[in-house]
């Protein structure tokens, strides 16, 4: 409790402020949102699927940003929730979409509390390659259990009823977007509150130094466990909104590859802040789509030159920088 | 006993290969606490490198094999100066991030400037047939491939414990700020342990090709392999990453022939259990 004190007084930041920084947010997510919706009606597949993607790199922040744990297995968590979500459907014939993303939520939150005790035994570099590890086993357990997901045809068969019996899921994918855009907006919301509690700010001092933070009586590997719950089920969010709305599950979503990418997404945008996330997220996917069309390899050489530059050059992101940039001038202009 | 002696050899190479390739990236990652990710990127330059001098200017095996470690570590000088000694000292996140880009622009130029082809690298005459014991015939490159290993492992106990330049890299392994303040260049051992270390991932790159073929993205598949290994093993020792390669290599050879169907299962299980129980590595020290 001292501790959370402390830290607010530090940062020195009234509460009101943060409560209309949160309104901000949100209404500068609905702007996007509206924005996209009107500007690429024919893309709302694409649109859709950043949505779901910036759920899982929201979930990243959570453990990389706010907790300083590198990982590069987070996809666990998305395709575990995009798996649970689709199996609910091809197999049990649950289609309520929200009783899926339910589906979704808890298998993430599951497969978080698993990693984390698994993760949570070592540091640094053996933690990253735990991590590692531990993603090629969910991509192996799920390319073995063929009956359960389909392998490497991925899982398909999945059927999800309308929204509240009112909304059906159409071919163009527009009750598929506004799903999205409101599960990214209850996400949004409830993340703020968990990284302004108390418990947020005990991980990020945890991520400062765990010691210390021993020393004070808080245990950081309880802290750590329950973010890694936390951010389990945010992922498994955004897995489950992929398995509604593109109706497959393919193997792709429990890979490295997709975990790297979640994690270049967020360093693009910055970590430890919820608005780098989203940012890196659009930006990196639009990017993608359009440079990746072309050709992939030079896409691959494009994020690698990226990447670079990023750490040479902007190592607090895209947002982060930014953000710097304008509260310099702020305070120049006071 | 067919299968097992076949299992035993094939393991023991592909154990010996993944141990001249890692033993690299050991060595500097204990040393210079950066976590490489761009180390398989040096190896399947070597390979590239061997392909095209062996097989496209046709000038056999060993000059394919020198060559390659020498332009690899000639590319690899610039890439250290420019990009490596900016992430020294820095947190690990930013270690990742660099040296994926820097995997991801190898992996894009490769196979910009070589096609997304496999390569070989045609063998010398010697190493192509194999030889009979008696009861069982061993392909003379797997020989081959075993005697780089243990050759590279004797070469690197004796540079490291009997000579100066040893004596000096220990040194800074251990203590980078005291070693500098008793008069040792760690700049140069760095640099010249960063040379051997890409120098040595060609060569294994190289004398390994026929286990880990060469194609663009190799940097990426094996990267992790390579990683593992030096985290199991622990870094900056080579005895930890002999063992690591051989216990990882036995069990992946086995879970390759014995059930097929589950890939890379059981490597990655056995990962998970050794790094539980030892989190510093099987021959990591408590700091």
């Amino acid at each position: 409790m001292t501790l959370a004190v402390n830290t607010q007084t530090i940062l020195g930041r009234p509460r009101g402020g943060s409560f209309r920084r949160d309104l901000m947010g949100v209404a500068v997510i609905a702007v996007f949102a509206a924005a996209g919706y009107i500007l690429f009606p024919d893309n709302l597949a694409l649109l859709t699927r950043i949505l779901s993607v910036a759920l899982l790199v929201l979930a990243l922040d959570l453990v990389t940003g706010y907790c300083g744990v590198a990982t590069l297995g987070h996809a666990a968590f998305f395709g575990s929730g995009a798996y649970a979500a689709g199996i609910l459907s091809a197999h049990y014939g649950i289609n309520d979409p929200l009783l899926m993303t339910l589906g979704g939520i808890v298998a993430g939150a599951v497969a978080g509390l698993l990693c984390a005790v698994i993760m949570l035994r070592a540091h640094g570099l053996p933690q990253l390659v735990l991590s590692i590890a531990l993603i090629y086993l969910f991509h192996e357990l799920a390319n073995k259990a063929s009956s359960w997901t389909g392998g490497s045809d991925g899982l398909s068969g999945i059927m999800p009823d309308p929204v509240f019996g009112l909304y059906e899921f159409d071919l163009f994918g527009h009750t598929a977007y506004f799903f999205g855009v409101a599960l990214l907006l209850i996400a949004f919301v409830l993340l703020r509150l968990v990284v302004r509690s108390p418990f947020g700010m005990l991980c990020r001092g945890i991520k400062e130094d765990p010691l210390r933070i021993r020393a004070m009586g808080a245990s950081p590997n309880a802290a750590l466990a329950k973010m890694y719950v936390i951010s389990g089920a945010v992922a498994g969010t955004g897995g489950a909104l992929s398995a509604i709305s593109t109706q497959v599950v393919a193997l792709d979503a429990l890979s490295f590859t997709q975990s790297a990418e979640a994690l270049v997404m967020l360093v693009l945008g910055g970590t430890g802040s919820l608005f780098g996330a989203l940012a890196g997220t659009l930006i990196f996917m639009l990017f993608e789509d359009y440079v990746s069309a072309a050709n992939p390899f030079h896409w691959l050489t494009m994020v690698g030159a990226l990447l670079i530059a990023v750490v040479l050059f902007a190592p607090k992101g895209i947002y982060g920088t930014a953000a710097a940039y304008f509260t310099r001038r702020g305070e120049a202009n006071r | 006993m067919q299968t097992v002696f076949s299992i035993a050899i094939d393991a023991l190479a592909y154990g010996m290969v993944l141990f001249v390739i890692s033993i690299g990236l050991s060595v500097t990652m204990g040393l210079m606490r950066v976590v490489n990710l761009a180390h398989g990127a040096f190896a399947m330059i070597g390979g590239y490198i061997a392909s095209y001098v062996a097989r496209d200017l046709g000038l056999g095996y060993a000059l394919a094999v020198i060559a390659a470690v020498v332009i690899t570590i000639i590319i690899a000088i610039p890439i250290e100066r420019l990009l490596y000694r900016r992430i020294y000292g820095q947190p690990e996140l930013t270690q990742v991030l660099m040296t994926i880009g820097i995997t991801f622009c190898i992996i894009g130029i490769a196979n910009y400037a070589m096609g997304p082809t496999l390569k070989t690298i045609p063998l010398a005459e010697p190493l192509r047939g194999s030889v009979d014991l008696g009861f069982r015939t061993i392909s003379i490159h797997r020989l081959f491939a075993i005697i780089c290993g243990l050759a590279v492992a004797l070469g690197l106990w004796f540079a490291i414990e009997k000579t100066s330049f040893g004596v000096k890299l220990r040194a800074s392994v251990d203590n980078a700020a005291m070693a500098a303040a008793l008069g040792v260049r760690t700049e140069i051992v760095y640099a010249i342990s960063f040379a051997v270390a890409v120098g040595l991932a060609a060569f294994g790159g190289v004398v390994g090709a026929e286990l880990l073929p060469v194609e663009p993205y190799y940097a990426l598949r094996y990267m992790v392999t390579f990683l593992v290994v030096v985290s199991v093993g622990g870094a900056g020792s080579i005895p930890g990453a002999l063992i690591a390669c051989l216990l990882l290599g036995a069990i992946d050879t086995t879970g390759r022939y014995l059930m097929p169907e589950f890939g890379e299962f059981f490597f990655y299980l056995a990962v998970i259990a050794i790094i539980c129980v030892f989190p510093r590595g099987l021959a990591g020290r408590i700091k």
